[in-house]
């Protein structure tokens, strides 16, 4: 009888052992439809996610900050645009941020996020990302996920081609997508052809403070400038563009800008551009752009115009500038780990062009041109091409690398996303994408060392893959697995705003370098409190500014008496808490701006004009304790001739 | 015949249970008597509780160091004086003759390790609860500043 049993158990136990090692070889190749998918994104509660993905949020002007591979947002960083819920742009301390030479512009269209690099690797210092509508780049910092600088780009229009940084992050570049004229001037729009021209900026970054710095301009011909990538490794010192419209149509652009067989990708050796700027060779043209830096100290920005720019002209510096023929209007231009091949892809074209690095340098200095286009020296395309990935599919718009010899392109208009191989040239996987994909971004795939676990896809189309939400849908990323040989979708999520290219990198290279809180003997704003006996109310004509202090639960003064209407009121606010995760909010009722939200340390600043007499509340805005209810204040206002005296308190003392 | 026999079992082990527990009405009382006791007043036995955290229990010299005192009093006014007045009760007590309440590693546990104490300590719970639930902030001090403070606290 025992020994029966034992026999039962044992049959049990094998045919379970069984039945599991026989799921877990299925769901390798089920594909979407694997059982274990759900497990391979899920990061149990309390977990945190192995990357981080910085995904630009094109028409909303902002930075998304996900988590891999949970596609769960944390912060929306604000960048070009306005941000009520952060104060961004409305309290006194950031405007600046957003002033350009045409003055406050409260938007902005990001689109490509690049991480700093060292020796051609992320370094998680700072990410750049530009601005396409008003030529602008702006830094932000990795250690407090805050948009610490933006420079505008003069002479450039539509700044896409834009933010791609070199890889020790000398330069980060800005092409210009239209041509404009340079200067701008009063002429017909017929006389487009050789009197546009397209700028093509080097912004110097300073290593220490990411201080960005316009060093150079290189002034090319007419054409539309569309993406950019460095060279790295072998080729580092050489910056790619490719353009289209090298018709030079200024009018029903999709079909008179289409109708070269090939446009060219454009080679810049920007080491010899600094050998020219060293020796003087460039002009100095005036020029009026915005330079804006946020100081962590002063918790303040401040903008200053900039008057002068210098220019290169590449025809007459032979060396500088070689043009690529390729086909066929291409957009993507991306240089694989190696830095020996420039994928070109033709958008208007079913195969992928790839230049060698070699070839070209080759074609160089045997002086096999084919002409020139305004005195820049034309390579053969037969030259310089090392292969065609072939009827890849429709529409290709961008590559990034995996790192294992693999390269992975986007094709927008049969909607999916391709792996083909670096060298060969083969398509070795596709797999759909829902719909309509732009950029895919691989973290580290513009560097030298990829991460090759996981490819995002950022989608421009999402129609039937949601709760629906009226005529407006969200854009989409979708997150594949590409460690294996065949690529397997993850996830599908939601993003803010268009996603256009992302940047994503290993969350220990971030996590470590948190700033927690800001360091009250450390601020230097100039209307700081930094103690309830530094709060005081004070007046000169109509202008009041209140030093005020929050701590849980209270403000100091939280009583203010002697304010009149027509007086314009600034709140400046410091957070006296010294506590990670812990900051106040506050606003004021009939404010014409948004609230604060003040970290611990920090000072913010809002401004309140009162234009009714009575006793008004302000209160905390961000939840903060047991007593956040209890977090309020009030506003004596008398009529504007009153002589009702200054006077704030808290629990009935002046401090 | 299968139910019969599990009845039985019930019985018996109710029954053995009974006998265990002494029963009555006296047994009763006694339970509702302990369920109304008073809890041990948690600030009793102060001089026996040094807090939890980074602190240790330590003697404090017999003289004042008045460097010290200074160095406190700066960093008092700085970081604690938006919730502790020295004169009167304000958000939190007010620190005026606190090492004749409280031991020294308690105070500086509570001044530099608030989140836990609260949780942890028993005097901690018992004056979250007495502060209406406002939390004793952490500011972030280092072991020195606190220890400076405590100085300054002995010449309150």
């Amino acid at each position: 009888m025992k020994h029966t049993i034992k026999n039962t158990l044992a049959v049990l136990l094998g045919s379970t052992l069984l039945l599991i090692a026989g799921c877990t070889q299925n769901n390798g190749s089920n594909g979407a439809l694997g059982s274990d998918i759900a497990q391979r994104v899920y990061v149990a509660p309390g977990e945190h996610d192995e990357f981080y993905a910085l995904v630009s949020g094109g028409f909303s002007g902002q930075l998304a900050v996900y988590g891999l591979p949970s596609g769960r947002l944390f912060r929306v960083i604000p960048v070009f645009s306005v941000d009520a819920e952060k104060a961004y742009g409305f309290n006194e301390e950031t405007k600046a941020m957003l002033n350009t030479s045409y003055g406050f512009i409260p938007w902005g269209d990001s689109h490509h996020p690049d991480i700093s690099q060292t020796n051609g690797e992320l370094d998680g210092r700072w990410v750049f990302i530009n601005e396409n509508n008003t030529p602008r780049i702006a830094r932000i910092s990795l250690s407090t996920f805050e948009t610490e600088e933006i420079i505008e780009i003069p002479n450039s229009a539509g700044n896409h081609s834009s933010s791609f940084v070199t890889e020790n992050s000398e330069y980060v570049v800005a092409g210009t997508r239209f041509s404009v004229p340079v200067p701008q001037q009063d002429i017909s729009i017929d006389e487009y052809k050789g009197k546009f021209k397209g700028a093509i900026s080097f912004i110097g970054v300073d290593q220490e403070t990411g201080h960005m710095d316009l060093s150079f301009q290189i002034m090319m011909p007419g054409f539309n400038y569309d993406l950019a990538h460095p060279g790295r490794g072998k080729s580092h010192g050489w910056m790619f563009f490719s353009t289209y419209n090298t018709e030079e149509a200024n009018s029903l652009m999709e079909v008179n800008a289409s109708q070269n067989d090939k446009d060219f990708i454009a080679a810049i050796n920007w080491k010899k551009a600094e050998e020219l700027i060293a020796a003087g060779e460039f002009d100095v043209m005036p020029a009026n752009y915005a330079h804006n830096v946020y100081d962590e100290s002063t918790h303040t920005a401040t903008s200053t115009m900039k008057k002068e720019v210098r220019v290169i002209d590449p025809a007459k510096h032979p060396g500088l500038v070689y043009f690529l023929p390729t086909p066929k209007s291409p957009h993507g231009c991306d240089v694989d780990p190696t830095g020996e091949y420039i994928i070109g892809s033709g958008k208007l074209s079913a195969a992928l062009t790839a230049h060698s690095f070699t070839n070209m340098l080759d074609a160089i200095e045997n002086e096999k041109f084919d002409g020139d286009a305004y005195g820049i020296p034309i390579l053969n395309y037969d030259d310089v091409v090392a292969g065609v990935v072939q009827q890849a599919g429709l529409g290709p718009l961008h590559t990034e690398f995996d790192g294992k010899g693999n390269a992975y392109t986007t094709f927008f208009i049969s909607s999916e996303v391709v792996k083909w191989k670096v060298g060969t040239w083969e398509v070795l996987d596709r797999q759909p994408t829902y719909y309509s994909v732009g950029h895919l971004m691989i973290p580290g795939g513009n560097s030298r060392k990829p991460f090759g676990k996981y490819a995002l896809a950022m989608n421009k189309i999402t129609k039937d893959r949601y709760l629906p939400t009226g005529p407006e849908l969200t854009q989409s990323a979708q997150l594949y697995d590409i460690s294996g040989d065949k690529m397997e979708l993850l996830l599908d999520f939601p993003t803010v705003g268009e996603p256009h290219y992302a940047a994503g990198i290993p969350a220990d290279l971030i996590k470590p370098k948190q700033v927690k809180l800001y360091k009250l003997e450390d601020n230097n704003h100039p209307y700081v409190a930094k103690s309830e006996q530094e709060t005081k109310v004070t007046r000169n004509g109509n202008e009041v500014h209140i030093y005020m202090t929050t701590i849980r639960s209270h403000f100091a003064p939280d009583n203010i008496e002697g304010i009149r209407v027509g007086d314009k009121v600034y709140f400046h606010v410091t957070n006296l808490e010294q506590d990670y995760d812990v900051p106040h909010g506050i606003s004021m009722i009939g404010a014409n701006t948004s609230e604060l939200l003040i970290m611990p340390g920090q000072t913010e600043t809002f401004v309140w004009e009162p234009k009714q007499i009575g006793v008004w509340p302000f209160y905390c805005t961000d939840f903060c304790s047991a007593l956040h209810q209890e977090m309020q204040g009030y506003v004596r206002v008398s009529p504007k001739n009153s002589n009702v005296p200054l006077k704030w308190t808290l629990d009935g003392e002046t401090r | 015949m299968k139910n019969l026999l599990l009845s039985l079992l019930v019985l018996a082990s109710f029954s053995i249970w009974m006998t265990s527990c002494g029963g009555g009405q006296s047994k009763i009382d006694e339970i509702k008597a302990n369920s109304i006791k008073t809890p041990a007043d948690p600030m009793a036995d102060w001089q026996s509780n040094h807090g939890v955290g980074p602190i240790k229990a330590f003697e404090l010299p017999e003289s004042v160091d008045q460097a010290l005192v200074t160095t406190g009093q700066g960093v008092y006014n700085a970081k604690c004086t938006a919730c502790h007045k020295i004169d009167k009760k304000f958000i939190g007590p007010s620190p005026k003759g606190i090492l004749s309440r409280r031991t020294p590693a308690w105070t500086m546990n509570m001044i530099l390790n608030p989140e836990e104490m609260v949780q942890k300590d028993p005097i901690a719970k018992q004056l979250l609860i007495d502060a209406n639930g406002s939390p004793m902030a952490n500011q972030s001090l280092t072991q020195e500043e606190a220890r400076a403070i405590l100085e300054y606290f002995r010449t309150l």
